[in-house]
């Protein structure tokens, strides 16, 4: 694997293997010097062109627990503002040597086309609605973490806005790869307009879903898209699609809540649920980092230990 | 025929001459911008020509006739001027071109309309200007149809805008009623369905992230325009179709006598959504790349008649401006130079069409659809015409070179497809513009 730009770019092997990674480099973070030297020497660059606090810190923690340079690159404070087009923005990093870059980008496919255009292991961090891969890959190095015998078999309900996630679309290549049987939940507005060839099954109901679910998985409105008449309001979205406390209540005993953040508490999750026991939302931040060590060890490591 | 040859006459020795009265072997020979005489084995050492070309192997026909094409002038020469498009249309055969209004500025005015024209006059290809339908192509007021008519306009378009109010579409239609010979033609896509999105919207779309502009904001926006063709007896003609409904349409309104009549661009009949999955922005067009059975139903509607011209929209852009991501990239892709090749290779080979259906499609059916066949394009090929005329070698079997092409932009989406059948030589008013697949001015 020379980039990861999808979950598609790994198979069940392979997402297995940065996952069993990913649990040593857990280890790794709790030690008294979460530190180790496996990629001293490589510089990291974090490109930002949307704004993010939790990806992107979680990637310069994990470089830095990796003992890379790191720089980053947010477009606020940047030649990007005086017209600099992605092309020469990317070539001129590349230029002061740089072994990985971490790009996030409203545009789907950016990291794709990056690749076209300099050779450093590009990391996809989000791109427009198309994938966020290393979110998918903490969420089920989460979930793997709390069900001992895998994601086979587990019904995993993913609720909200499909059709413009990225998260959810690497969650769902990831979670059905490993084995996980996943429902889409959400009105039509904000499903995919075809899932032609997706491995799901899809509900307008969440009342109908939730007491056969083993995870529910909450996506994050985005509340700038209100005025695209996607649905009435977010109360009325709330009243039929939010995990309140009633609604919690009517999951499994056993069922876990999983939200990939920001989250907008009261409108798709209740902050009752979310703070709750079954939440595993701080889980999967603490998870991040460890999973995003193991993607940069796997692009830029040197095959040798860990630690 | 004379008994001294004209200065400056040359003869067309050894094709297969194929017009829309049929096909025949023949020499053609030409004095003066015009045929003089066309028959087998013409006598004389040149057949009483001071030059002589070579069509051995080859078909002699109509020059080709695009009604579609983006020539960037004014406004955007870094991609394409006049000049080079005209360069690029002559390589691909065509003897004639209508130059699309999303200039800058646009083509609503008679003195900008006048300008193309006149650097149209000068170059390798009969370049003819369109005309706004609507002032700055903003869809609201009527641009000065009858002032452009008069300056020899006869092919009304906001093209790259579609006409989206249903009243102002109904009164540029009524008022083109006392414009003999002009037609309006729709870019159908209703912009409140496709705002916003990049790619065909469906599988692929939905998969890749990326927002989609669904085949319903084509085909509501043709079938609204057959009704008003209907309405006010004024012809329409549907640029660029590209959904299996458009095609089911137009052939609906055709059988119950409503006057449209409808053009395809090869990228839609060789390309589907499929392509954008590798977020190459030379995969970008509007209307989109569609789906297989979309091109399905192009290739019936072309194979029946339904569908009257294969037009390129050829939009040419700089490397800068498509060295962008899919979303951001601009809209638009080269056909000029392949288009012929793809008609042959995708259309004629395979059986869809005949050759001379194909060339009708590509010559004189759009002519007499933008008024050029009163003007000399699209034959057919006999004494007194005007000597516009294409020599295609069938058989020649080439790869796209992106790099190699005429046009000053690289934006083709068929780089290193081989294809087959090429132009060998193209002549404007009997100035051979192309000889041997080089341009000549």
């Amino acid at each position: 694997m020379r980039h990861l730009l999808s979950i598609d770019d790994l198979d069940r092997s392979g997402l297995e293997q940065i996952l069993d990674l990913s649990e040593r480099f857990i280890e790794v973070t709790h030690r008294d010097i979460p530190k180790v030297p496996a990629l001293r020497g490589k510089t990291v660059v974090s490109l930002f062109y949307e704004e993010s606090t939790r990806t992107r810190l979680s990637f310069e923690t994990a470089a830095k627990r990796l003992s890379a340079d790191t720089m980053t690159f947010t477009v606020g404070s940047s030649s990007v503002k005086k017209g600099e087009s992605l092309r020469d923005t990317v070539q001129t990093i590349e230029a002061m040597g740089i072994d990985a870059m971490v790009v996030r980008h409203g545009s789907a496919g950016a990291p794709n086309r990056i690749t076209e255009w300099i050779d450093a292991a590009i990391i996809n961090a989000g791109d427009g609605c198309h994938e966020h891969p290393t979110q998918a890959l903490l969420d089920v190095l989460t979930l793997r973490r709390r069900r001992p015998s895998g994601l086979d078999g587990c019904r995993i309900a993913i609720v909200g806005d499909v059709r413009h996630s990225r998260v959810a679309r690497s969650d769902v290549l990831a979670f059905t790869a490993l084995g996980a049987e996943v429902t889409l939940v959400a009105p039509p507005t904000l499903l995919p307009e075809s899932l032609e060839g997706w491995p799901v099954t899809v509900s307008y109901d969440l009342d109908d879903v939730l007491p056969n679910v083993d995870v529910l998985y909450l996506l994050r409105i985005q509340l700038e898209r209100q005025g695209e008449a996607l649905f009435p309001s977010l109360r009325e979205y709330t009243s039929r699609y939010g995990l309140t406390a009633a609604r919690a209540a009517r999951l499994p005993a056993d069922a876990l809540v999983m939200h990939p953040g920001p989250m907008n508490r009261g409108v798709e999750i209740s902050a009752e649920v979310a703070d709750g026991p079954a939440s595993l939302i701080a889980e999967q931040v603490a998870n991040g980092v460890a999973v995003r060590m193991a993607v940069l060890y796997t692009l830029l490591g040197s095959g040798g230990p860990v630690a | 025929m004379p008994d001294t040859p004209a200065a400056g006459s040359l003869i067309i020795r050894g094709g297969r001459l194929v017009d829309a009265t049929g096909e025949r072997t023949a020499d053609v020979l030409i004095a003066d911008g015009r045929v003089v005489e066309v028959g087998e084995q013409l006598s004389g050492p040149h057949g009483g020509a001071d030059r002589e070309l070579d069509a051995g192997g080859c078909i002699v026909a109509p020059g080709l006739v695009d009604l579609h094409v983006h020539l960037r002038e004014p406004g955007d020469e870094e991609a394409e001027t006049i000049e080079t498009g005209a360069r690029a249309a002559a390589l691909g055969g065509f003897t004639a071109v209508v130059a699309m209004p999303n200039t800058t500025p646009p083509l609503d005015d008679a003195a900008v309309v006048e300008s193309v024209f006149a650097r149209g006059a000068t170059s390798s290809c009969d370049v003819v200007s369109s005309g706004c339908i609507t002032k700055g192509r903003d869809g609201h007021e009527l641009a000065p149809m009858g002032e452009l008519y008069g300056l020899g306009v006869r092919f009304f378009t906001d093209d790259g805008a579609c006409v989206a109010e249903s009243g102002v579409m109904r009164r540029a239609l009524e008022y083109a009623r006392s414009l003999p010979g002009a037609v309006l033609a729709q870019h159908a896509e209703d912009p409140s369905l496709a705002a916003g999105g990049h790619m065909h919207e469906g599988a692929w779309s939905s998969r890749l992230g990326i927002p989609g502009r669904p085949g319903a904001a084509e085909s509501t926006i043709i079938a609204r325009d057959i009704a008003l063709a209907e309405l006010t007896g004024a012809p329409v003609h549907f640029l660029h179709v590209s959904t299996a409904v458009a095609v089911d349409l137009v052939r609906d309104a055709k059988a119950r006598g409503i006057v449209v009549t409808a053009e395809v661009a090869p990228h839609h009949f060789t390309l589907t959504d499929a392509c954008c999955a590798s977020f190459d922005p030379a995969f970008k067009v509007h209307p989109p790349l569609r789906t297989d059975a979309d091109i399905e139903a192009i290739k019936r509607g072309l194979a029946d008649g339904t569908i009257d011209a294969i037009a390129t929209d050829h939009a040419p852009h700089t490397p800068e401006a498509k060295d962008r991501t899919f979303e951001e990239a601009p809209t638009g892709m080269l056909g000029l130079e392949t288009a012929l090749a793809l008609t042959l290779t995708e259309l004629v080979e395979p059986g869809i069409l005949s050759l001379v259906d194909a060339l009708a499609l590509l010559s004189w059916r759009p002519a007499a659809i933008a008024g050029l066949t009163e003007r000399g394009h699209g034959g057919p090929v006999a004494p007194g015409a005007a000597a516009n005329l294409c020599v295609i070698d069938p058989a020649l079997a080439w790869e796209v070179d992106a790099d190699k092409l005429a046009s000053r932009s690289r934006n083709t989406p068929f780089a290193g497809r081989k294809l087959t059948g090429r132009v060998r030589h193209t002549l404007l008013r009997g100035e051979p513009v192309v000889i041997d697949a080089e341009a000549t001015r």
